[in-house]
């Protein structure tokens, strides 16, 4: 898979024999031991193996919620209590699978940011990319999906609004949303469709992320200098320098995770979902989960009809517009260099980018009254202004910062500590690794 | 460049000015005419299951127990807890059986096909004092009263930046108790001049969901008898019935915590192990 | 890799092994919640005692109350079964052992050891589960007059006791008291 000549030998007699009839081992040899790695990675780079673990943990836990979970609607609340109350370690897993879902998104959007300051998206690296943002949409479905099974209020009401979203679509909006919730309203059916999808989809995402990492290892990773790997100096070994590198992460990660599940593990949910879905009675303040909240503040700032399209359809559209803008970023990035370290005014606006999607989230925790819907408006006009003004205008009138030969010449030149030194000076001679 | 720099500052500060004025605009309710609730937020109170060690006081869950039992059980149901779950609470097994006895629960159909009523078992649930919520809030004005069984999960005020961020590091999570303790203790405020009061309700200005509710004040003082000497006012009651009904929503609250403890130090431990072994083997690799 | 790679390699091996075992005591402690959670819960497990009252049932009669999701039969023998069943030689069991979890576990399934004990010996209380593969048997039918499973042809004699057939032990009998001359508890 990494594209290079394979240096795997089995030792043994039953690996050769294997190795000459299906070689899987050597897929994974080739994969996840012997393949090279920029020696430059930093930890923002270690969020690809944590999203992996996070998948799993998901998955796992999942499954065996499922086995105690009652997918119907008169029952689905008391089974979640009763997962809480008298399954053994119940309460942990429960907790695991609720919190694990904030942390997967922490995760991926740590992940996201990474790719996007360190311009991960440029060609070649444009269906790496595309097969991320697919990924990531599978995570907001299942993640959707997944918190409406507890059947609280905010469960109910979040799937009323959601699903409310595609009665803005012209002609067949409410014929869209009768098929999807099978019924008029939010009901058993719904429930059933929910949970079925909600067990298929993180499958579908494993497959996807197999995809992802063959893509990967096809054209490699980028690095924070964005300079392509020249020599085999520019490179180390994935095992052991990535995978203990990538270990100690995921094991820091892991300690906050703990952290929120024994000790705070309320804390990213709603307190009204632990009222029982009632139908007839709405939340004073209806709010996503935190993941969701900067596109939800997105889809109510648009409170005006823009030409023939109505407020409600064209805050849908808003929305829907702010993650497809990720799929064309490869496209919209006119610059010809890779990486935010040397683009100055890039990585201001990227920064801004960053705050202003927090902003966005903020503002999607707040009732939409006031001066908050201006704010909004504002931020979401920010949102938009930078990947389809700031990306590719920019790319055309920044001036870079000189760029280093390669990732060796980068490294040496930061471990002398300073970023004087000319161009091509003091190359190398004590090269190590 | 510079302009568009200048121009990105003016957004800022435009953004943060519109900040601060719509957080002012909050603040500047008129005192009568309220539009957030509650109009006060909560005291912060100290619980024994606070914090990383935090563990039920047995006593005051027992005296909780006890004003659920002879005040609020009158109205409100609690059909997620189960009898046998009050050993938690230090009764021997005996004692949850004699309990448990005290309530009539609905049972068969027997040999006949006739529904019968019997004495509870402790693997039953409390009952509820209603028949259906219809016939709950039929009794109560159109309003049935909330299940208590997650009442403590299912109510928390909004703390607000940068408060909630605050919480991650002091661990706070008693907003339900919090709440509970606040509502109980908060008739006693007369409204503001002016402020008009539902008829058939009473302020209460820690109410979550408007000025006032429909249930009247419920506890007064020396109307519940306490065994162990503890203090028979609406301020004791009102603490005891909170961290009882907190236990009620959160059984495992102290398992949780001691298996957490033991979590976060093998974490950081192994944390430190792995470490060391990344420099090791980064130890002649300049990067 | 240069020639300092080999420097301490004591006080590196130790850290890697040190690492490893760490990471695999924190691996098996976290499949432990997943493997835990597959027990019987606490609702199942209060479940697990019964109380039957069985005043209603006069010599002749059985009743069938459900423990631990098994059917328990319940009954209260005639005094022809009681003595067909105390004829019995005991060389003629196919399984000699009471099956009693109320008496010691090596009791000889004599009639007394299968019953309620001394003065309630008309009294029967059995899982009825069939040794062979767990059908339930039919009540008062099969060549020894005590119950027939109908899946593989199991013959149980007045007592409970396998006496033809592919089930290889007597009908169990659960834990249970009488509470009072007319309430039994089981479990």
């Amino acid at each position: 898979m990494s594209g290079g000549h394979s240096t795997y030998s089995p030792k043994t007699g039953i690996g050769r024999w294997i190795d000459a009839r299906m070689p899987l081992p050597r897929l994974v040899h080739d994969s996840f031991v012997s393949y090279p790695v920029p020696r430059n990675l930093n930890y923002a780079y270690t969020f690809g193996g944590i999203l992996s673990i996070m998948l799993v943990a998901q998955i796992l836990t999942g499954v065996v919620l499922a086995m105690h979970y009652a997918n119907d609607t008169t029952l689905a609340f008391q089974s979640v209590e009763k997962i809480m109350r008298d399954v053994n370690s119940g309460w942990l897993l429960r907790y695991m699978h609720s919190n694990g879902a904030s942390f997967f998104f922490i995760a991926v959007y740590i992940h996201i940011m990474r790719g996007l300051y360190y311009g991960s998206y440029k060609a070649p690296r444009e269906l790496l990319w595309i097969l991320g943002c697919i990924i990531y949409l599978l995570m907001m479905a299942t993640g959707f999906m997944g918190y409406v099974l507890p059947w609280g209020q905010m469960s109910f009401w979040g799937a009323t609004v959601i699903t409310g979203f595609f009665t803005a679509i012209p002609l067949v909006g409410e014929w869209v949303q009768q098929l999807l919730l099978g019924g008029f309203a939010v009901d058993n059916p719904t429930l059933n469709r929910f949970f079925a999808l909600h067990y298929l989809l993180p499958f579908m995402i494993a497959g996807v992320v197999v995809l992802h990492v063959w893509a990967l290892h096809v054209t490699g990773q980028t690095n924070p200098t964005g300079i392509e790997v020249k020599s085999k100096t520019d490179t180390v070994a994935f095992t052991p320098y990535a995978t203990i590198k990538d270990g100690f992460a995921m094991v820091v990660f892991l300690a906050v995770f703990a952290y929120f599940i024994f000790y705070i593990p309320n804390f990213l949910g709603h307190p009204d979902n632990y009222i029982q879905a009632d139908s007839l009675k709405t939340p004073a303040h209806i709010v996503p989960e935190w993941y969701y909240l900067p596109f939800y503040a997105i889809l109510r700032a648009v409170t005006f009809n823009i030409g023939p399209i109505d407020s409600k359809l064209g805050g849908v559209l808003a929305m829907f517009g702010s993650i497809a803008v990720l799929f064309v970023v490869p496209w919209l990035d006119t610059s010809k260099v890779r990486s935010a370290v040397y683009r100055p005014w890039y990585k201001l606006f990227f920064w801004l980018f960053v705050i202003n999607a927090i902003f966005l989230g903020w503002l999607g925790s707040r009732p939409a009254e006031g001066a908050y819907v201006i704010m909004s408006q504002l931020a979401t006009l920010y949102y938009f202004a930078f990947f389809l003004v700031i990306m590719p205008v920019l790319g055309l009138i920044e001036p870079p910062r000189r760029l280093p030969n390669s990732i060796t010449e980068a490294v040496l030149e930061k471990n002398k500590g300073g970023s004087a030194h000319p161009a091509g000076a003091n190359a190398a001679p004590e090269t190590r690794g | 460049m510079k302009k568009i720099l200048n121009g990105l500052a003016a957004i800022g500060f435009l953004l943060a000015g519109t900040a601060g004025a719509a957080v002012a605009a909050e603040e500047a309710n008129h005192a009568a005419e309220p539009t957030h609730f509650p109009i006060h937020k909560p005291k912060e109170m100290d619980w024994t299951f606070a914090g990383p060690f935090g563990t039920f006081d047995k006593g005051q869950l027992q005296r909780g127990l006890k004003i659920y039992k002879e005040v609020c059980s009158a109205c409100h149901s609690m059909n997620l807890v189960a009898f046998r779950t009050l050993e938690d609470l230090g009764y021997s097994e005996a004692q949850v059986k004699a309990f448990a006895a005290e309530y009539e629960v609905q049972d068969g159909p027997n040999g006949e096909g006739e529904m019968f009523t019997r004495k509870a078992l402790p693997g039953d649930h409390f009952p509820s004092p209603f028949p259906n919520t219809a016939a709950a809030a039929a009794a109560n004005g159109g309003a049935a009263p909330p299940d208590f069984s997650l009442i403590a999960k299912a109510r928390g005020v909004e703390r607000g930046f940068p408060t909630f961020v605050f919480d991650i590091f002091t661990m706070y999570a008693s907003n339900g108790p919090d709440y509970i303790h606040a509502l109980l203790t908060g008739y006693d405020e007369q409204p503001p001049a002016g402020m008009e009061i539902a008829e058939g309700t009473h302020y209460n200005p820690f109410f979550i969901a408007g000025k006032s509710l429909a249930m009247a004040k419920p506890l007064s003082d020396g109307q519940v008898t306490y065994e162990d000497g503890s203090p028979e006012t609406v301020e004791q009651y009102s603490r005891d019935v909170a961290a009882f009904l907190m236990w009620a929503a959160e059984p495992h609250l102290e398992a949780r915590k001691q298996t957490g403890f033991a979590v976060m130090i093998f974490l950081v431990l192994f944390a430190g192990l792995v470490y060391a072994t990344k420099r090791r083997v980064w130890a002649n690799v300049a990067h | 890799m240069s020639a300092t790679d080999t420097s301490e390699p004591n006080r590196r091996d130790f850290l890697y092994v040190a690492t490893g075992m760490a990471g695999a005591v924190g691996a098996a402690a976290v499949a432990w919640p997943f493997i835990d959670q597959m027990r019987p819960d606490a609702s199942t497990l209060a479940a697990s005692s019964v109380e039957v009252d069985v005043s209603s049932l006069t010599p002749g009669m059985s009743l069938t109350v459900k423990w631990r999701g098994k059917p328990v039969f319940i009954r209260n023998r005639t005094p022809e079964e009681i003595k067909a069943a105390q004829e019995v030689p005991m060389a003629d069991l196919k399984d000699p052992v009471a099956r009693n979890a109320n008496i010691s576990s090596d009791a000889q399934a004599t009639d007394i050891d299968r019953t309620a004990g001394e003065g309630k010996e008309n009294w029967l209380v059995m899982v009825g589960v069939c040794t062979h593969l767990g059908c339930v048997p039919l009540g008062q039918q099969g060549d020894f007059g005590g119950w027939f499973c109908p899946c593989h042809g199991s013959h149980y004699d007045t007592a409970g006791r396998i006496r033809k057939g592919p089930a290889p032990e007597n009908l169990h009998i659960p834990n249970f008291q009488f509470l009072s001359n007319t309430t039994i508890r089981i479990g």
